[in-house]
């Protein structure tokens, strides 16, 4: 599923790969279309709930502190959290990595008894490939997010980490249903899909034995999981079936329960222009006794895979803040231009392009972070003020260092080429001693016509430049001006 | 298993960190204290209207005879409500062509019947946040989880009075953190979705409307 991890030994960094799917989604103009038109849509919603620059700058500075805080008191605030959700009755497990994410969760389904699952949305489950590990071990897992379930029913990974079926339009949609559900009458009305979808899935809701979802935040003080979302089918996953099994990555913990409402108002705003989400579903037990429903048993996974070893990084670290609403994927030129396959990551977009090199290290995933112009607007939409242009250029840079690997970036230095070094150490002697550059440019203006036809990729599009006859400082001097 | 935990908060605990986040409580949340009961009102109303979510403002004594009169306009015929005090109210009259059903026994005993039998139900909500227009549930054994989930119309009970500006303002002022039950939930409009190209469409999963009662004394 993740292209980035095939091939890395013929081509380091996937630059080839990624450059392959780049081609490919710049040849689907349709696909393309359906990217642009979202996108902007998403920007202008985003854009209407904060039309006072001062408070958008006051609740960035707020959910940036409350999460700075969060990933500074990680442990303590993991081990409260812990003891919190276990005195509320909801028991804890600690996953290093994918694999053992996918045992635990295997374990507690096999325990149950439980064959069929119903999901409700969660990238975390995407980045553990969750669904794959169940299904090989005969579990039946429908995904219950409308979008989640378009691409389910259309064997593909999301293709933006809010609306995960963005590049589908509804007569793809409509296509899809007739193929899976031909007992349905056709039709490519967005609210009859919408009602046919709730038909299928309410079916699988009433007979799943689990169900399992992400989580948005997990409060320490209170014990308490929070999740949001508009459908309804989160609560359905968390309430209906007699077993809840949430996921998360360590750092989704936040300290207080009044840390929850700034930083809701910064996720939805952000994500898709909504004030608040529909549902706003705060849980804190399972059933109790006396409670007529409500699963009898909750559980957490919690998931480092990198996260701690991503938190060592003095600047890299700051990845961690993010709440995932996507902002900066809705506000990248090029995620609109190339959509979220050609990243061939689980996480697309300005936040993939850091956080799946950390993740699966440099030398698997380090072209991403050239997926890139550097033009800041994700850094300037960012929520949580993560600074993501930095924070790519220093992946850039620290792809290409000499000097030991560190633990905290797996493949530093190794997409380093000897040719490319030389290049760049000759540029910074020539544009540091005067009288070789001088004598540069006068090689350089005697010589033109021998400058090549192509320079690689630049000439692709563009004429090679050529340098005058003569030199500005040439010319200036033969004028008489002196250099002041 | 335990191991994993332990190596976890090893590596955890060996990162230096410089945070100096002291800054975060000097900031506080804008406030809307100075909105009196016709702006918080107006303002859930607004909101929620803004998500399809309808509101109607009655005398405190009347939603009764509200739903006497809409129910059976709106072809709901079979009406689900808690064992509360708005079931128990519900139970004393007659509402031609209504039958009440109580929400009385676990869910695992007619799952069946709640899908596929009611039409709408009725709860309370425990309180009410104007500056989002959402509807505040703590969902308990009178009014359990899935009663304003899965019935396609939700008809909600709203005290005027008990109207707060902000999230954050009820939170502090009920002191949640102290006592978070089960399951909290805040409603802000009917279940809605924009999964297939970005366009909103109501009713995916949890009710196609929501009807709050704002009721006033």
């Amino acid at each position: 599923m993740n292209d980035t991890r095939q091939d890395t030994g013929r081509d380091p960094g996937g630059y080839r790969a990624l450059h392959e799917r780049i081609h490919d989604a710049l040849g689907k103009p349709q696909v393309r279309d359906n990217f642009r038109r979202a996108m902007d849509g998403i920007r202008a919603h985003r854009a209407a709930q904060f039309p006072d620059p001062a408070y958008l700058a006051d609740l960035r500075a707020r959910a940036h502190a409350i999460r700075q805080h969060s990933l500074d008191a990680l442990p303590e605030l993991l081990e409260h959290l812990e003891q919190k959700l276990t005195e509320n009755g909801i028991r804890v497990h600690w996953a290093e990595d994918a694999a053992q994410a996918n045992a635990i969760i295997l374990e507690l389904l096999r325990t149950a008894g439980a064959h069929s699952v119903i999901k409700g949305k969660s990238m975390v489950s995407e980045e553990i490939e969750l669904n794959a590990a169940l299904e090989k071990a005969g579990i039946e897992v429908v995904e219950s997010d409308l979008g989640e379930y378009i691409i389910q029913l259309a064997h593909e990974p999301p293709s933006h980490i809010v609306a995960p079926a963005i590049h589908k339009n509804r007569r793809d949609v409509a296509e899809l249903f007739e193929r899976f559900h031909p007992e349905l009458p056709y039709t490519e009305d967005i609210d009859r899909l919408t009602g046919n979808a709730r038909q299928v899935l309410r079916e699988k809701f009433a007979n799943a034995d689990a169900g399992i979802s992400g989580v948005n935040f997990a409060v320490a003080e209170t014990g308490t999981l929070c999740l949001v979302e508009n459908e309804g089918n989160g609560r359905l996953s968390t309430t209906l079936p007699p077993l809840h099994i949430a996921v998360t990555g360590i750092e989704k913990v936040i300290e207080r329960l009044d840390d929850l409402p700034p930083l809701l108002e910064a996720l939805t705003k952000s994500a898709t222009g909504q004030p608040i989400t529909t549902y706003v579903n705060l849980i804190s037990r399972p059933r109790q006794d006396d409670e007529l429903d409500g699963p009898e048993a909750v559980h957490l996974v919690m998931l480092d895979n990198g996260r701690s070893r991503i938190r060592e990084h003095e600047e890299l670290a700051d990845t961690l803040r993010c709440i995932r609403c996507g902002a900066c994927i809705n506000h990248c030129p090029v995620y609109v231009q190339v959509g979220g396959h050609a990243y061939g990551s689980v996480y697309p977009g300005p936040i993939g392009s850091v956080l799946e090199p950390q993740r699966l290290g440099l030398e698997q995933a380090g072209s991403l972070a050239s997926a890139c112009s550097l033009c800041g607007a994700c850094g300037e939409v960012c929520p949580v003020e993560i600074p993501l242009p930095a924070l790519i250029n220093r992946l850039r840079a620290e792809a290409v260092q000499s000097g030991p690997e560190d633990a905290p970036l797996p493949g530093r230095g190794r997409l380093r080429r000897p040719g490319e070094a030389i290049a760049w150490r000759l540029w910074r002697w020539l544009y540091t001693s005067p009288r070789a550059y001088r004598g540069f440019l006068w090689f350089a203006t005697r010589l033109r016509a021998l400058t090549p036809a192509r320079l690689g990729p630049w000439t692709r599009y563009r004429s090679a430049p050529r340098p005058a006859a003569r030199s500005l400082s040439e010319l200036a001097r033969r004028e008489g001006f002196r250099n002041e | 298993m335990n191991e994993t935990r332990q190596s976890i908060l090893q590596r955890l605990r060996g990162t230096h960190v410089t945070g100096d986040h002291s800054g975060r409580s000097a900031r506080s949340a804008p406030s809307h204290a100075d909105w009196d009961s016709e702006r918080l009102i107006a303002r859930f109303s607004e909101r929620q209207q803004a998500v399809r979510g309808e509101v109607y403002r009655l005398p405190r004594g009347q939603w009764l005879n509200w739903l006497a009169l809409e129910l059976p306009g709106r072809g709901l015929r079979q009406l689900l409500a808690g064992s509360g005090d708005i079931g128990r109210q519900l139970a004393a009259v007659d509402i031609r062509g209504v039958q009440l059903r109580t929400y009385d026994e676990p869910i695992e005993a007619w799952k069946q019947q709640l899908f596929e039998e009611v039409d709408v139900a009725i709860t309370g909500a425990r309180c009410g946040i104007a500056e989002t227009g959402s509807l505040v549930l703590w969902p308990d054994r009178q009014e359990p989880r899935l009663t304003s989930l899965v019935p396609p119309v939700h008809i909600a009970l709203l005290s005027a009075d008990t109207l707060y500006p902000t999230l954050a303002d009820a939170m502090a002022a009920e002191n949640w953190a102290e006592r978070m039950p089960t399951n909290v939930l805040l409603i802000s409009g009917p279940s809605k979705t924009a999964d297939i190209e970005q366009t909103l469409a109501y009713g995916i999963h949890g009710p196609k409307s929501l009807i709050t009662l704002i009721l006033e004394d």
